[in-house]
């Protein structure tokens, strides 16, 4: 499509420079967009959202506190890239993180006393587990009975959200205690800080993560046999892909990462199991994860940045606006780049000459597919005599 | 004990009233192809603009003419995001959530906890109140249920008896078929998505206007999801979604009252079932194993592109 001298075209590759360059200026519009309802509400946009960066990101006690919070955001959305990225619509990450954090918080609450590092380890690997079955429900009634797995692993979530409310209000509650909290885990279970810094060894873990994902998305054969089934179930299956074995895989795999948000909340920072641990952080791993284009390193950075934006609600909250803000502004950043995400698909290039460029030729004057057609017509017409 | 069974279930359909307006838009909007994970958010949306009109102006009317109007701007903006620009509709669904929830409860921190002078009182039907029991159950409620009396058989009559409504079961199943015969399959998806962003919000409204004369953060509680899930539970069917919103809004009726009879049994338990048997049913409607044709809508959450036709 032309419009004056300047040239529309579709492209099939977009280049990472164009991706980042347009997030970001569906970013700032939908700040821009947000602050016309700040403005609505009385309050002036500038001064919060200076507020908000300088609180968040400008401090060393405050960038702590971005990343603490961001830290069960990461594996979250490191576990919906993974599924994403197979076009499985997992949103149960809310509720996986639920199950890992019971699994694993029963054996560090209840279980047998060993050495802390055997400890850790062993409730590093139940936390996996719980989100690794939970996911495993869905993936196994997807991979056989083609059952939707959005809606199963939704109404997943609120099972295993309804079970942990049971425990933490029931039999684990601690005595004396009005809220719904567990006793703490033992001391020696509890992750420390990188050095003096104050930011919570946990986040090596999500690191360490992340990396992995992303060398195996991009050097090994099965992450390969993925990117293949995303663009084509049938000719992945054509190519002799075991789909339905992939789909348990890489369903049970993004379950245990959400199930170590489980692992990394407990142990590196609220030390116990408390109804509503997730939270809603399983919600936004997937506002994380579609804004970092499922890209594992990217969603640690994301995570940060909305770490930042759930940290900031304290300081603003102080000037009189209410801390909802920050999910309001989570909200509008997701729409506004989901609206900015067509745009990358176009390129638009000035065009100096008087012709088009004649991209677009007329394929019917082409021997070859005309022949093509032919031998086909001919293929039907000779299965119709036979019968 | 027929005072107690008629007070348990004028409240389960007090309750199943409150999601089936979400549900019935929902069915419409998946019967268009469009699937709308966000209700809760649209559900809060709707519960504080129609509570912010009556607190504001004491105007039931006008609060439901802003509630459906704020419902169908939302839905304009979801059709804009999956039907014209073909976004992923999952994620499109998680972002109206999220954003649904973080202004309504910015918008509404300042009537927080305030009860509003007015809100949809309960008034008997004349005759039929006189029935024993069922009008006791059923005609003394209040104007949204009555509403919802009529809804459902129309939406009935309109998905399997017009022409119209096949065109819409169409849209699920096969738009592509619909455009080649002319049919404009984006203004279409267009208008069922915006019916049921509307549909939703007037859910929230049963929350803030009828169920309660309140506003308070998040106070949809997780019905947004409930009536996501009867749009699969009743296979798409907005009569068997009136079936399933009774049992459900039994369910949880009976759950909070069996704690004073059964205190051996949890309350989230009985809070559990509503999803539980979701799976089960969907997995019995829509297994593959099945070798009937399901219900489910063969193009739904998938956009359609001409291009790639």
């Amino acid at each position: 499509m032309r419009i004056g001298t300047v040239q529309i075209e579709k492209r099939q590759i977009v280049p990472p420079g164009i991706r980042i360059l347009n997030s970001v200026l569906f970013v700032l519009l939908a700040l821009v967009f947000s602050s016309l309802l700040i403005i609505a509400a009385g309050f002036n946009p500038i001064a919060v959202y200076a507020k908000m960066i300088s609180y968040s990101f400008m401090s060393l006690r405050g960038l702590n506190g971005s990343i603490k919070a961001g830290l069960p955001l990461m594996l979250c959305g490191l576990s919906v890239s993974v599924a994403f990225r197979m076009n499985l619509n997992n949103i149960g990450a809310e509720g996986q993180y639920a199950a890992g954090a019971l699994l694993g918080g029963w054996f560090a609450l209840f279980g047998p006393d060993m050495p802390a590092a055997a400890k850790l380890i062993v409730m590093f690997l139940l936390c996996a587990a719980g989100g690794a079955l939970l996911a495993a429900i869905a993936a196994v009634l997807k991979a056989y009975w083609n059952v939707n797995e959005t809606i199963v692993t939704l109404m997943l979530n609120y099972i295993a959200l309804l079970f942990m409310d049971y425990l933490c209000y029931g039999p684990w509650m601690a005595p004396k205690q009005t809220s719904a909290i567990t006793e703490q885990i033992p001391k020696d279970m509890f992750l420390p800080n990188i050095g003096n810094t104050g930011i919570n060894s946990a986040i090596i873990i999500a690191v360490v993560m992340a990396l992995c994902l992303y060398l195996f998305s991009r050097y090994t054969t099965a992450g390969y046999e993925i990117d293949v089934i995303r663009n084509s179930v049938k000719s992945a299956e054509y190519a002799g892909i075991n789909v339905k074995r992939k789909i348990i895989a890489v369903m049970i795999i993004s379950g245990a990462i959400a199930g170590l948000a489980g692992f990394v909340q407990i142990t590196g920072i609220v030390h116990r199991v408390q109804a509503q641990l997730p939270g809603g952080n399983g919600y936004t791993g997937i506002v994380v994860a579609y804004l970092s284009r499922f890209n594992p390193i990217a969603v640690i950075i994301v995570s940060i940045l909305f770490g930042g934006l759930k940290n900031s609600c304290a300081a603003v909250q102080i000037m009189g606006v209410p801390s909802q803000i920050a999910t309001m502004l989570q909200g509008s950043i997701m729409i506004f780049v989901i609206a900015g995400e067509f745009l990358n698909y176009f390129k638009l290039t000035l065009n100096r000459e008087k012709h088009g460029p004649g991209r677009l030729q007329d394929r019917s004057d082409m021997p070859g597919l005309k022949e093509g057609c032919k031998g086909k017509e001919n293929y039907t017409e000779m299965k119709g005599a036979s019968r | 004990m027929t005072a107690f069974i008629t007070s348990i279930l004028s409240a389960a359909i007090v309750y199943a009233v409150s999601i089936l307006y979400a549900a019935v838009g929902e069915i419409f909007s998946q019967r268009a192809g469009i699937m709308n994970l966000g209700i809760e958010g649209i559900m809060l949306m709707g519960a504080v603009s129609g509570f912010l009109t009556v607190y504001y102006t004491n105007s039931l009317g006008l609060a439901l003419i802003v509630v459906i109007l704020v419902g169908a701007l939302l839905g304009l903006a979801f059709a804009f995001l999956t039907v014209t620009l073909n976004a992923d509709q999952t994620v499109c669904g998680m972002a109206f959530l999220i954003f649904g929830s973080g202004l309504s409860g910015f918008i509404g921190k300042n009537v927080t906890g305030i009860a509003s002078a007015v809100k949809f009182e309960k008034f008997e039907i004349p005759l039929l109140s006189k029935i024993p029991v069922i009008g006791d159950i059923f005609f003394r409620q209040d104007l949204l249920v009555y509403m919802m009396y009529i809804i459902i058989p129309l939406s009935m009559l309109y998905i399997y008896r017009t022409r119209p409504g096949m065109i819409l079961r169409a849209l699920g199943e096969n738009p592509a078929a619909l455009d080649a015969v002319g049919i404009n399959v984006f203004g279409l998806r267009y208008a069922y998505v915006m019916f049921g962003c509307a549909m939703a919000a007037v859910s929230g409204a049963c929350i803030s206007l009828s169920y309660t004369n309140f506003w308070n953060e998040g106070m949809t509680g997780g019905k947004g999801w409930i009536a996501f899930s009867l749009v699969a539970f009743s296979g798409w069917n907005p009569a068997k979604a009136a079936l399933g919103a009774l049992l459900f809004g039994g369910i949880s009726i009976i759950g909070i009252n069996m704690q004073i009879y059964l205190p051996g049994i949890p309350s989230q338990f009985y809070g559990m079932l509503p999803y539980a048997a979701t799976i089960a049913a969907l997995i019995l409607t829509t297994g593959s194993f099945r070798k009937k044709h399901t219900e489910e809508p063969a193009a739904l959450c998938r956009s359609y592109d001409r291009e790639s036709r």
